[in-house]
């Protein structure tokens, strides 16, 4: 009997990568009682009070097969100009797919399952490294069902001057599937990274993603990280980041959102050296009855630390969103510097926002704001549009990219800065035709 | 051009215009003066179609078709033009991308092949050039950080290149200094021609010093309350609108 409730056929899933490594199946066997004490989360817990998983009461999954890896896809989504690239298809690497042919040399990436078979030591040592051993229901059960994932290192000083790109296509099995991926990322000292993930919903198939990244930037290191999740209507997608920022590093991080029956973002963030930053910022683009939630924690422990959030989204139909952003300031952390915005257009008037900021700050000397604001398009702006000849549905386009350009400024990597932009321009209603000269200039 | 006939309009519910008529012939330039609350902004607002601004009596007649069941962008698509008395800001939206997804609408209303962005950049260059306007203000989001003089400036620049049939200036004069508004009245009167009307609303006499109209009319309580040559413009700045005002209370 498994203690996941919306699981069936658990064992299928026995032969999950390094089965055979004891530390490994002693960390799974611990993430399942963690799991199995602490249940799937309810509302009733305060950072899941407006996100109720409710696809995981309604569908029993199965784990993925190995045959569900190798369907069929066509069309990857893709930046252009990646410097490598790993394709998973429901949680399996399609080497097939992915190219690293280009891939310097001391630069680790690759699936989860490679790396233990190649250096279960370096995986043992980062997995669970910045997550700990969380008291969360979903990183526990991540921890627990780990059949997936990739792993990225840049050794010290490796400056990537390409981004590295990651996709996951999923759907397109004949039930409804589950997959546990963990990510592992280590920049170290003074090395620059370019991450990009692309999640991809494809077919009229459920599935549930319940992925667990984690990242260390260490001193002096850049990382960008972007994420496109634009999963199917019928997927139900949650991930928990932790990242932990040293001395003198940049995170940054830009997540759209343009998909998902129900996707859940959660990213809990450590400023762990003096002079760390982070931005976390993103979008999110809902329609019919999506439910996206972003959640995010942003802790600052010691002094001269900075962090950027800029969320803004835009709510059409009956779909819902919930952001709650945090930032804490500890004690020592004098000098912090932490800003957090959130935006919501709502298009519908049965679309709903809810949208709770929160600064814990212990430290006297510290700078800190956040702001929130919903609303809907602009009449008059509207008006103004439309009175130059600019047809209803157009000047409404042109309104909604106008809200969220400057959280698009926000991405420093102007080639990934358009293709989202142009992932925007698509989930826009169809009568959007984009002059040229605004993707060049935006 | 325009034949308004006993207008009648409601904003929320209270009656703004209440029986106006006007006719402007081709070629001309009217100008409408009236003090603060008496439906001149209304006015434009019904005739460029805004929302809200709801037509409860009378006709407007452009072009002999009655306008009042037309959208804004029909309305545009046909060669009528509202200089907005406070242009809107924009943000992130560029100045060039606005103008061009402008024209090429009305291009598409009327059937015309839209323009490339090659001819489109040189009309708007010309343009700019007879305006004395900078490319910089092309680049730059529509109106955002603009001064007052340059959002009316960009507002007549709007006008050059949609080239209407009719344009509306809503007090396009208040809050210029007297270079700006001179650059106003040169955009009015570069398209002047015996097809073009114009339809000045303004407060002041002294926009009118430099747009010269064929005829003026007295906006009151919802009515025209006179309609005269332009020396009516210098009476009313000597007199002021107080006889209008009583008259019609």
């Amino acid at each position: 009997m498994s203690v996941i409730p919306f699981m069936t056929d658990v064992d299928a899933a026995r032969s999950l990568p390094g089965a055979d490594i004891p530390w490994l199946q002693e960390r799974r066997a611990s993430g399942l009682s963690r799991f199995d004490a602490l249940g799937v989360p309810t509302p009733k817990l305060e950072s899941w009070k407006y996100t109720r998983l409710r696809p995981l009461d309604d569908t029993q999954y199965v784990p993925v097969s190995d045959a569900d890896g190798q369907v069929e896809v066509s069309q990857i989504p893709g930046i252009g100009n990646a410097l490598a690239r790993l394709v998973f298809v429901n949680g399996r690497l399609r080497e097939d797919l992915s190219d690293l042919s280009e891939l310097p040399n001391g630069v680790r990436f690759g699936s989860i399952d490679t790396a233990l078979n190649a250096d279960a030591d370096w995986v043992q040592e980062q997995l669970g490294k910045v997550a700990g051993d969380a008291d969360e229901a979903m990183v526990s059960l991540n921890e627990a069902m780990l059949d997936s994932g990739f792993v990225l290192h840049v050794p010290k000083g490796v400056v990537l001057t390409r981004p590295l790109e990651v996709v996951y296509i999923g759907g397109l099995t004949d039930r409804a599937v589950a997959y546990f991926p963990r990510n592992l990322i280590v920049i170290d000292e003074g090395a620059q990274a370019t991450l990009v993930k692309h999640h991809d919903g494809r077919g009229v198939g459920g599935y549930f993603a319940n992925a667990v990244t984690e990242v260390t930037v260490s001193a002096g290191a850049f990382f960008k990280h972007y994420k496109v999740q634009a999963e199917s209507i019928y997927a139900t997608h949650v991930t928990t980041l932790y990242a932990d920022v040293a001395r003198d590093a940049t995170y940054e991080s830009f997540a759209l959102s343009i998909g998902g029956l129900l996707s859940r973002s959660e990213i809990k963030v450590k400023l762990s050296g003096q002079g760390a930053h982070a931005a976390i910022n993103g979008a999110y683009l809902m329609r019919g009855k999506e439910h996206c939630d972003n959640t995010s924690l942003v802790d600052m422990l010691v002094p001269n630390t900075t962090c950027k959030q800029v969320y803004k989204g835009v709510l059409d139909d009956e779909s819902r969103a919930v952001f709650q952003g945090k930032i804490h300031v500890a004690k020592d952390a004098q000098k912090a510097d932490g800003r957090m915005l959130s935006k919501t257009l709502l298009l519908s008037n049965n679309a709903e926002i809810d949208i709770k900021p929160e600064l814990e700050i212990y430290a006297d000397d510290v700078q800190c704001a956040h702001g929130a604001t919903s609303g809907q398009l602009d009449h008059t702006a509207l008006f103004y549009l439309r009175s130059r000849g600019i047809p209803e549905a157009l000047a409404r386009n042109m309104l909604v990219q106008s809200f969220l350009g400057d959280a698009l400024e926000e991405i420093s990597d102007e080639t990934v800065r358009s293709v989202l932009l142009d992932r925007i321009v698509r989930w826009l209603p169809a009568h959007c035709f984009l002059a040229e000269e605004w993707k060049e200039t935006a | 051009m325009l034949e308004i006939k006993d207008l009648h309009a409601t904003v929320g519910g209270t009656e703004i215009l209440k029986g106006l008529s006007l006719t402007i012939e081709p070629g001309e330039i009217h100008a409408i003066m009236g003090p603060n609350g008496s439906g001149k902004s209304t006015l434009s607002y019904v005739l460029a179609g805004r929302e809200g601004y709801e037509v409860t009596g009378g006709r407007i007649i452009y072009e002999g078709e009655d306008l009042t069941q037309l959208n804004p962008e029909e309305r545009a698509g046909k060669g009528i033009f509202l200089a907005f008395q406070y242009p809107v800001e924009i943000p992130g939206v560029p100045n060039s991308t606005f103008l061009k997804e402008a024209v090429n609408a009305v291009r598409r209303y009327n059937g015309e092949k839209e323009l490339d962005a090659i001819k489109f950049m040189k009309m708007l260059r010309g343009k700019t050039k007879e305006l004395d306007m900078s490319d910089e203000m092309l680049k730059r989001a529509v109106n955002v950080g603009f001064s007052g003089g340059e959002k009316k400036r960009n507002e007549v620049l709007q006008m050059a290149v949609l080239e209407p049939k009719l344009a509306i200036l809503d007090e396009t004069d208040s809050g210029l200094d007297i270079d700006a508004l001179k650059i106003v009245a040169d955009g009015v009167n570069a398209l002047r021609s015996p097809e073009r009307s114009s339809l000045v609303i303004t407060h002041y006499q002294r926009l009118l010093d430099y747009i010269v109209p064929d005829k003026v009319h007295v906006l009151a309580n919802g009515k025209i309350q006179r309609t005269g040559g332009k020396e009516l413009a210098h009476e009313l700045e000597k007199n002021g609108y107080a006889d209008f005002v009583g008259e019609a209370a």
